[in-house]
């Protein structure tokens, strides 16, 4: 397997600096300076895959949530089976899933899919159980309906709360989503674990620093943009007594 | 003296385009399923177009969920509630809420709405357009009297006192024609809750709504109310009257307990010195002649000269010894101070107060300019206990006096 990896590497690295630094598997910032255009289309399909896994996650979660907003013993019942999904190994889950959806893409999704939920249904239900009381009882009080309550008051309200779910899902979904190669999917995982990828695959340290690199990037932007969201949008937020 | 409880449709405030609503428990009852006895029993009672109906009682006794049957937030097992003549019943839930005030203890308060668009909620609702919305948050802003930049702040950057105002601007923000008031006043510090409870008062008198108020507080109640129910463990109305009958006349034992031993001094809060029959003194001026002073001394209610300055203005007793003793001309000085002063718009609870604070049995009453108007002793007020019920004015004429 090495034998392979130096020489595929040692290719590149001839013609600038010398084989030393590849041949000796080190931290080569010139061949990253060469090799980085190989690693967008990955990471282009790394954020696609986990922005479509946090969405369906959501959308499934956000429609739990109201309905065991609604019927609240189902609370209990939906917190169970998401949370069982969620205790599954994910590397388990990608070569369970396969008999059943094959080797590729939508596998992938549906295991990121799955370790959402918990953390969505949880922090939604969470974010509309906090809404206070009194503040409820006003709106009622005042004739607003139970969708006009659900919609102008208790999702306005929760919404730090799924907001952050969202931020922890969405981190943990870039994480896990290096794992889809294992599924047959694309992404970040196919550079890091495979030589196959032309990047010199997991034991060639740049390119495991640089993918790698690349996820945890892609995790603090995401991250980024949830806080500022959840400090922008939500001024209200920010006032208090002055 | 002006005969309380009189509903004044005519005294509404200028923007308001809704009148006062009667209000009728016709039988209400409310069973929960499951519960051995009723939460309210069989409530009857009228609260007249344009008063205060405060409900009062124990823990448990059913006030809050008499009035939440009012707005349906509570559904009515048996009997009926009319509002100006028309069941509640006969309305959709949310259609009737917004026709109702509500304010609340908790106050609830919507934590992502500034306060302008919480005193907008209710108009919101019902469509009314922008310009007029603007007008009239500005209008409820005013009458709460907050500066006009609290309109773009939020519930959080208020203080509590601030926040029961707006809480109550915005349950009269669709000038509903009835309010549904629940311990608003509950939370807040006494000092302030005394300053909000005047403030409501005033502003009652200006809109002239017709309103439930529910409170555990017999003192609140004696103070708010136009009316008072006293309602007991089970949700049975034990007595409905003006504050001042049921000081005077408790129906029974319960009631004569949930008012307090002290009900005499509580009637004490509703009557104002100016509304009294106060003594008469004979005032003395430096250099009167001393026998003329002696002869209304005699005639007075008090064997005292108070002795004035040019403008009328108190500066001290002359006993009867000193006076006696004095030669063709009164002493230049007086044999004692005047202290306290009692003010001709205190409440004779505080008048009582003042004279027991500095030991004296009496003491001279002055008006606004600070001029003696007559004097106030310990069996003015004990006889003044003795004013039958009807001649005791209500709270909202009481505070607008002090004006």
């Amino acid at each position: 397997m090495i034998d392979v990896l130096l020489a595929q590497g040692s290719g590149f690295f001839q013609k600038r600096t010398g084989a030393g630094c590849v041949a000796e598997n080190g931290f080569c910032p010139s061949w990253i300076a060469d090799n980085i255009n190989k690693y967008w289309t990955p990471l282009g399909q790394h954020v696609f895959l986990t922005v479509t896994a946090v969405a369906i996650g959501f959308s499934i979660a956000f429609v739990l949530s109201l309905i065991a907003h609604r019927q609240r013993w189902l609370t209990g019942p939906i917190t169970g089976v998401t949370g069982a999904l969620y205790t599954v190994p994910s590397v388990a889950a990608f070569f369970l899933l396969i008999p059943v959806s094959g080797r590729g893409n939508l596998t992938a999704e549906i295991a990121l899919v799955s370790y959402t939920l918990l953390i969505l249904f949880r922090n939604i239900t969470a974010g509309l159980r906090n809404v206070p009381e009194d503040v409820i009882d006003a709106a009622r009080g005042m004739g607003l309906t139970p969708n006009q309550i659900l919609r102008r008051i208790e999702l306005p309200l929760a919404m730090p709360e799924i907001l952050a779910g969202l931020r922890i899902a969405f981190t943990t979904t870039v994480g896990l989503a290096t794992l889809a190669f294992f599924a047959g999917g694309s992404g970040l995982g196919e550079q890091i674990y495979s030589e196959k990828a032309g990047t010199g695959g997991i034991f060639f340290k740049s390119n495991v620093v640089v993918a790698g690199g690349l996820a945890v990037l892609l995790a603090a932007v995401g991250d980024l943009v949830f806080l500022s969201i959840q400090r922008f949008a939500l001024p209200w937020r920010r006032a208090t007594a002055t | 003296m002006t005969p309380s409880h009189t509903a004044q449709p005519e005294g509404q405030s200028s923007s308001a385009d809704s009148t006062a609503a009667e209000l009728e428990f016709r039988e209400a009852t409310k069973r929960y399923p499951g519960a051995d006895t009723a939460a309210v029993d069989h409530l009857s009672l009228t609260v007249p177009a344009g008063e205060i109906c405060v409900l009062v009682g124990p823990s448990g006794c059913g006030k809050t969920t008499a009035m939440r049957m009012v707005n349906r937030l509570i559904d009515i097992t048996e009997g009926d509630i009319l509002l100006g003549g028309a069941s509640v019943k006969n309305q959709e839930p949310a259609e009737l809420r917004r026709s109702i005030g509500y304010a609340i203890q908790q106050i609830g308060l919507f934590p992502h709405h500034t306060i302008g668009d919480n005193i907008a909620a209710v108009p919101r609702l019902l469509g009314w357009d922008k310009d007029r919305i603007h007008a009239r948050v500005d209008e409820l802003i005013q009458l709460i009297s907050l500066d006009t930049d609290v309109r773009d702040r939020y519930p959080a950057q208020l203080s509590g006192g601030q926040r029961q105002r707006v809480g109550v601007a915005r349950a009269l923000a669709a000038d509903p024609p009835v309010l549904l008031m629940d311990e608003p006043f509950g939370a807040i510090d006494p000092i302030n809750r005394e300053r909000l409870q005047n403030e409501f008062l005033r502003l009652q008198r200006e809109i002239r709504k017709t309103i439930v108020f529910v409170t555990h507080d017999i003192d609140e109640a004696i103070k708010m109310g136009d009316r008072i129910a006293v309602l007991k463990t089970g949700g049975h109305l034990a007595q409905y009257a003006p504050p001042a009958e049921l000081l005077m006349s408790p129906a029974d034992d319960f009631v004569e307990q949930f008012v307090g031993a002290d009900r005499a001094l509580k009637r004490l809060a509703l009557q104002r010195v100016r509304d009294i029959d106060l003594w008469t003194a004979a005032l003395a001026r430096p250099g009167d002649l001393a026998e003329g002073i002696r002869r209304k001394v005699a005639d007075a209610d008090l064997h005292l000269a108070l002795m004035v300055d040019a403008d009328g203005r108190p500066q001290g007793w002359v006993s009867e010894r000193d006076l006696a003793a004095a030669g063709e001309r009164i002493p230049e000085k007086p044999s004692s101070s005047a202290l306290p002063f009692i003010d001709l718009d205190d409440v004779l609870r505080d008048a009582l107060g003042r004279l027991l604070d500095s030991e004296m049995r009496y003491a001279p009453v002055v008006d606004g300019a600070g001029r003696v108007t007559g004097v106030l002793s310990i069996d003015v007020i004990s006889h003044a206990l003795h004013v039958p019920p009807e001649e005791t004015r209500s709270s909202t004429e009481l505070v607008a006096d002090a004006e």
